[in-house]
């Protein structure tokens, strides 16, 4: 920290002075915010004691894991509270860890950045994450892992936090790859499922394609910045001519391919609905209020990279609304409560994108979105594992309906959660993606109107399938099989999830209309110039809350008032297909896999089911390549001196053509 | 190019074209009478060597012999060049060629102890 | 261009504190020659097990006052010319590597003295000389016959090793190549089980390494009639004096030079040898060579580079791009589809060439430490690697197959998970020492490489994605399938082995968490003397 210091504030000085009051300087850290490391070292630590414990820790391990993510929860608390109590402009401060890499000319000091931006992150993480370690005490009582899951739990909270405190590429990759981790442990925790291994390793190599893109991001800032940290990559940006417009767009667009593997974007979204096989709990956290955002947070984090490039910001855009619209088509033909929800998932942080892509005007709205997001979603996916609970781990929303009888609470609950992403005001979604519709469709030329109707379709679509989700399960007809008895979830369950309801109701109107949460980021993200959409506010209020009803309607008409079938009709071409996540496995296949597989074939071994099909395109192609020259590899030593040989004529030959 | 070499570049082509032109005359016109002899290998009419005793392998006590031979023999070639300097090299040069000497002892050791020189 | 030959004798200036490490290996390698000969059997292994331990922690210790009489040794300044004539340069790079190497020896031959608490399962055959399934191998198995000679032969080869980073002349140079390998034939052939497979692993290697010799010998002719000396000093001189104009002598020359050496570190297309090899050689031996014989090499092409063809480099950099670029992507490309434990990481440490190869090419101080530190980092990993591979046993042989590693995660999970920890390490994941050293050497290549640097950091990620496919894979099986069946098991080590399993998996770790030290010390030690 001492040596460190001086560099860092000069650096961080210089940017400063380059950039206005852009961006908030970052202080070193005073107070309490020292400690912040903290966040990341409890539940760390809860991790090391539970899996290095063993089965000593059965008893009280879940107990100590869901103390330590309350404890980080309550170091969130009070480092915000000293933030809130210093002026806008000092918020944002560093805490220096240590020396990383220090070798040659690049170093890397690993530290914290605590700023707004990263603090809205760890309440959101720490708090949601906490209350999902108690809801999973009840939901995971009678599973004999039940340690490993509470280890990998904190494990995941751990490196999440890690990820939106670090203060280079570097570190958050490390929470990156960290939350990867967990992610792939959590989805196959009950890896007995061949299915569920094969949904894991899905999502791990989906993520995979996206690190390789944060990767060779973090290369090209460090050729052109001589650093990974925010402070210099920004302040770098800041500095250079159109010139390196080039640069900043191949940036940008690797960052954008790193989140959409963790985001599930388009082209990368399709693990998404797989990962479902893991604990519900874990989709409650990972797959819906944390970890998949994180992609948002990326492109947030790096908004001066992307505002150099006008390029890539559009391409962000267009992949927001690709993904809003696909995800919520995808979601009205599902059956399966879970993949119908992380349908729904990938659609909302389409919406995030798109904000966040729209330059300053959508920053703060993109993250508000996310953090209400984060309550509504999170307590729809914990009423959705109420729901199994009480049915005998059943997801088929075929055999639920009039569940509200004898579920109130989750009923109620899930209701709210409900109206929270319809967008009915007062509830929480109402506040953020309205904001979201209104700044897409600010701009001039096409761009408004194609991403504007984009968005407010997106929206109807949304109201029509989260309103069929919750009439199939809580009205109409029961449908139930014959061996169930469905029954309230225990309190550990219903507490977290009364929580989050009072935050999805709520949670909008805190910071909505006050414009908390757009001054709170200003200094973060950057002021937004005062822009007027296309059509006026109230008139696009109105369409929106017009579709939502329609879409609602509809439902109503489909699935409440008339009888669902138990088995899926038919149906026609698009419902086929958006059962079918819209053909992207299809596709997949046709393009990558099934011209490798057709190559390996013959030399894949026994295990090739579990591991290959998995791996799906790209390592299949890969694996047919290696099977061919695999050939050259026959054994006899005259051949292999022969490839010898002819290497260093052939290598001799191109020498002689290059001079 | 350097002048020099050109003849040298002109009878490695003759002597090239010499082998590659035997090989194909003696292919297209010489007699293709096959029969069994001829189709063993070197084609001498003579059986090679007979299957050795033991499945095939030649005893190794051939090749230990010669590499202990070839192992003295280097170090005499070594031991002449000294002895004909010897009295300009010096004390250092007498030091070094002991400690040669010694090394080659200790592998010659490890073969006499383990009856690398016992003939059966 | 006529030979310079010194008027008189003139004795060479010899700083035996400088090469006191060499001469301790040597020693102690002849010492345990002579154990050989005279000591009774049964106490064989115990001494020389004692011997080499014992010589190779005294020769760290003189490397350590060894970094005081940096220089130029073994030589002469000739009178007449001022030319520097000295066979060795005891600098950062040398003493370094010679460190590491001694280091991970230690390693190595400990898991190489392996029994696994009784005679008779070590990894090395009984009689190496018998033929394989006759009565005499029989016999000698009865008779409990232990080839104790593995450890001699093994400090030859790390005597030699440490020579190659270190000599400062051409022949030099070949002598420790030879040195090296010679000893490594032999105990490639030497395995217990499935001793066909390893003879003839044994001869590939001889048959080709042999093949890659002469094309060294052959490049050192054309360079000395270049150049008309073999010395790295006179080399780099001759290129720079422009007049001489024979260029087709020094490109042809110098790449024949690395070939040689891009053969030892399985630099394709000079790699066919590595996966047979690999799979033949009895595991700690593999181990052994995957380390140190790739560190060795790679310092030796380090000096070649930055000292002997500096230069030069323009001439033959192109040459070393190309073999970079297939290294990488056939070692990648290949270990997608191997089912063999020791092929795999065979096939995973071509690639991991490639990789080294790229931080060579940076052609700055930062492209040698970064070198340093990968080839130590991926040493005392792969070191641990195949040592967890001598443990996993079915029917008493190892069991390399790829489906008898299928669910040793539930069975057993601190092996599973060691290795497991070690696959992240290969793929290069954070926090292991694979990702720091996968960083510095691109974050060299990007630095000083240009626009040349760039494109092959663009390649060696995909590469090292392609290749994390594979770990994965490992993992996964380990960990989510089912065993093929419950016959496999894996055998308690000795404290020998499992010593030295756990100091290579937690210097990854720590290379991964605090790599500070080490590369600062590569980092200093990354300057040549000339």
């Amino acid at each position: 920290m001492p040596t460190a210091l001086p560099s860092l504030l000069s650096s961080a000085g210089t940017y400063a002075a380059g950039l206005a009051t852009h961006d908030g300087e970052a202080h070193a850290a005073t107070g309490f915010t020292s400690y912040a490391w903290l966040l990341v070292a409890l539940p760390l630590v809860g991790t090391a004691i539970l899996l290095i414990g063993g089965r000593r820790t059965d008893k009280w391990g879940a107990l100590l894991a869901t103390a330590l993510s309350w404890a980080a929860f309550l170091v969130g608390l009070v480092i915000f509270f000293q933030m809130l109590g210093r002026d806008a402009g000092n918020r944002a401060q560093t805490v220096q860890l240590y020396e990383w890499v220090t070798g040659g000319s690049f170093q890397v000091q690993a530290g914290l950045l605590v700023d707004q931006l990263s603090m809205a992150f760890v309440l959101l993480i720490t708090f949601v994450g906490s209350l999902i370690h108690v809801y999973s005490l009840g939901y995971m009582e009678h599973d004999p892992d039940k340690r490993r899951f509470f280890a990998y739990l904190n494990f995941f909270v751990a490196s999440m936090l890690l990820l939106v405190l670090a203060n280079s590429y570097l570190l958050l990759y490390v929470g990156w790859e960290g939350v990867g981790l967990a992610s792939w442990l959590l989805i196959g925790f009950w890896n007995w499922n061949p299915a569920y291994a094969t949904a894991a390793n899905k999502a791990f190599f989906a993520n995979r394609v996206g690190d390789f893109g944060l990767s060779v991001a973090m290369f090209i800032m460090f050729f052109h910045f001589g650093s990974v940290d925010f402070t210099t990559v920004n302040a770098g940006v800041a500095g250079l001519q159109g010139a390196h417009q080039g640069f900043m767009t191949a940036i940008g667009l690797m960052l954008l391919l790193a989140a959409c593997g963790k985001s599930a974007q388009f082209p990368l979204q399709s693990w998404l609905g797989d990962a479902m096989a893991g604990p519900t709990p874990v989709s409650a956290l990972i797959h819906a209020a944390t970890m998949v955002t994180a992609g948002v947070y990326l492109v947030v984090r790096s908004h001066v990279i992307f505002e150099a490039s006008p390029t890539a910001q559009l391409v962000v855009v267009i992949v927001g609304a690709i993904t809003l619209l696909f995800g919520a088509i995808v979601g009205c033909a599902k059956d399966d409560i879970k993949k119908a929800l992380a349908a729904s998932t990938m659609s909302q942080i389409g919406y995030m994108m798109l904000a966040a892509g729209l330059g300053p005007i959508g920053y703060a709205f993109a993250i508000f979105h996310l953090l209400t997001h984060g309550f509504f979603k999170a307590g729809m996916f914990l009423g959705a594992g109420s729901v199994m609970h009480g049915m005998n781990d059943q997801v088929d929303m075929r055999r639920f309906g009039g569940l509200s009888g004898v579920m109130k609470i989750t009923w109620i609950t899930f209701g709210i959660g409900w109206l929270a992403i319809l967008g009915v005001p007062p509830f929480a979604g109402f506040w953020s993606k309205d904001k979201i519709i209104e700044a897409a469709f600010v701009g001039e030329g096409w761009r408004p109107w194609v991403f504007g109707l984009a968005a407010l379709i997106g929206a109807g679509i949304t109201a029509f399938y989260m309103s069929r989700l919750f009439f199939m399960t809580f009205h109409g007809k029961r449908r139930w099989t014959d061996d169930v008895h469905p029954h309230e979830s225990p309190s550990t369950m219903t507490v977290p999830m009364m929580v989050l309801a009072v935050g999805s109701a709520l949670l909008g109107l805190v910071l909505g209309p006050t414009g908390a949460i757009t001054s709170w980021l200003e200094p973060v993200s950057g002021a937004a110039a005062e822009h007027e959409p296309v059509l006026a506010v109230p008139v696009l209020m109105a369409l929106t809350l017009l579709v939502v009803l329609a879409g609602a309607a509809f439902a109503w008409l489909r699935y409440w008032r008339d009888e669902v079938p138990l088995t899926a009709p038919a149906g026609n071409l698009l419902t086929q297909a958006a059962r079918k996540d819209l053909y992207q496995d299809q596709v997949n296949e046709a393009l990558l896999m099934r011209p490798g597989i057709h190559l390996t074939r013959s030399l894949v071994f026994a295990d090739g089911e579990g591991v290959d099909g998995a791996a799906g395109g790209l390592a299949a192609l890969v694996g047919g390549w290696s099977a061919r020259m695999r050939k050259i590899q026959n054994g006899f030593a005259r051949s292999y001196a022969l490839t010898m040989l002819a290497g260093i004529v052939a290598i001799l030959g191109a020498l002689w053509v290059i001079q | 190019m350097s002048a020099p070499y050109v003849p040298v570049l002109f009878m490695l082509a003759l002597g090239f074209g010499f082998a590659a032109l035997s090989v194909f005359t003696s292919l297209v016109v010489g007699p293709k009478r096959y029969n069994r002899a001829k189709l063993e290998a070197y084609e001498c009419g003579i059986q090679p060597t007979p299957q050795a005793a033991g499945g095939g392998r030649v005893p190794i006590k051939y090749y230990l012999t010669a590499m202990l031979f070839i192992v003295f023999d280097i170090e005499s070639v070594f031991l002449y060049p000294f002895a004909v300097a010897f009295n300009k090299l010096g004390l250092f040069a007498l030091v070094e060629m002991v400690l040669f000497i010694l090394t080659v002892f200790v592998a010659y050791a490890y073969v006499w102890r383990r009856g690398g020189l016992d003939w059966d | 261009m006529t030979a310079v030959a010194p008027a008189a004798f003139q004795q060479a200036n010899i700083d035996y504190l400088a090469v006191l490490p060499l001469l301790i290996v040597f020693g102690a390698a002849l010492v345990g020659v002579l154990v050989e000969a005279f000591v009774p059997r049964e106490r064989r292994h115990t001494i020389q097990l004692t011997i080499s331990v014992a010589s190779l922690v005294l020769a760290f210790v003189a490397i350590l006052f060894a970094t005081k009489h940096q220089g130029l040794t073994f030589g002469y300044t000739d009178g007449a010319t001022s030319r520097r004539l000295f066979a060795l340069a005891i600098d950062g790079p040398a003493l370094f590597m010679q460190g590491a190497l001694v280091l991970m020896g230690v390693l190595g031959i400990l898991i190489m003295a392996e029994r696994f608490g009784g005679v008779g399962s070590d990894a090395f055959t009984a009689s190496g000389a018998s033929t394989p399934g006759s009565p005499i191998e029989a016999a000698s198995a009865r008779a409990g016959l232990i080839t104790s000679e593995v450890f001699p032969l093994t400090l030859f080869a790390i005597g030699g090793m440490m020579l190659f980073p270190t000599v400062n002349d051409l022949i030099g140079m070949f002598i420790a190549l030879e040195v090296l390998s010679l000893p490594l034939y032999i105990l490639s052939g030497l395995a217990r089980r499935r001793r066909l497979l390893s003879q003839e692993a044994s001869l590939k290697y001889f048959l080709l390494g042999a093949f890659s010799s002469a094309f060294f010998l052959f490049g050192t002719a054309l360079l000395y009639g270049y150049a008309g000396s073999v010395y790295f000093g006179d080399l780099s001189k001759a290129v720079s004096d422009t007049s001489l104009g024979l260029n087709g002598l020094l490109v042809a020359g110098a790449f024949l030079v690395f070939v040689g050496l891009l053969f030892k570190v399985g630099a394709v297309p000079f790699h066919a040898w590595t996966p047979d090899v690999y799979q033949g050689a009895p595991t700690p031996v593999t181990g052994f060579m995957a380390a140190c014989t790739k560190a060795a090499a790679f310092g030796a092409i380090l000096r070649l580079a930055y000292v002997g063809l500096d230069t030069a480099s323009w001439q033959w950099q192109n040459a070393v791009i190309i073999v970079a670029v297939l290294t990488m992507i056939v070692g990648a490309v290949l270990s997608v589809t191997q089912t063999d434990m020791k092929r795999l990481l065979a096939y995973s440490s071509i690639a991991h060439a490639g990789f080294v190869l790229v931080g060579v090419l940076a052609f700055d101080q930062r492209g040698v430490s970064s070198v340093l530190f990968y080839v130590v980092a991926y040493g005392f990993s792969i070191i641990a690697a195949f040592g967890l591979v001598t443990l996993v046993r079915q029917d008493g042989g190892e069991a390399t197959h790829l489906s008898q590693w299928a669910g040793l995660g539930k069975s057993h999970p601190v092996i599973a998970g060691t290795m497991a920890f070690l696959m992240l390490a290969f793929a290069g994941i954070p926090l292991t020492s694979g990702f720091v050293a996968k960083f510095a050497v691109f974050a060299a290549a990007i630095g000083t490489g240009g626009a040349t640097g760039t494109v092959l950091v663009v390649i060696g990620a995909v590469c090292s994605a392609i290749t994390v496919f594979v770990y994965a894979r490992v993992i996964v099986l380990m960990f989510f399938s089912e065993p093929a069946d419950d016959t496999v098991e894996v055998l308690v080590p000795s404290v020998g082995t499992t010593f030295a399993i756990a100091i290579g998996t937690l210097i990854t770790f720590a290379l991964g968490v605090v790599p500070s030290s080490l590369l600062d010390l590569a980092d200093r030690a990354s300057q040549f003397v000339r």
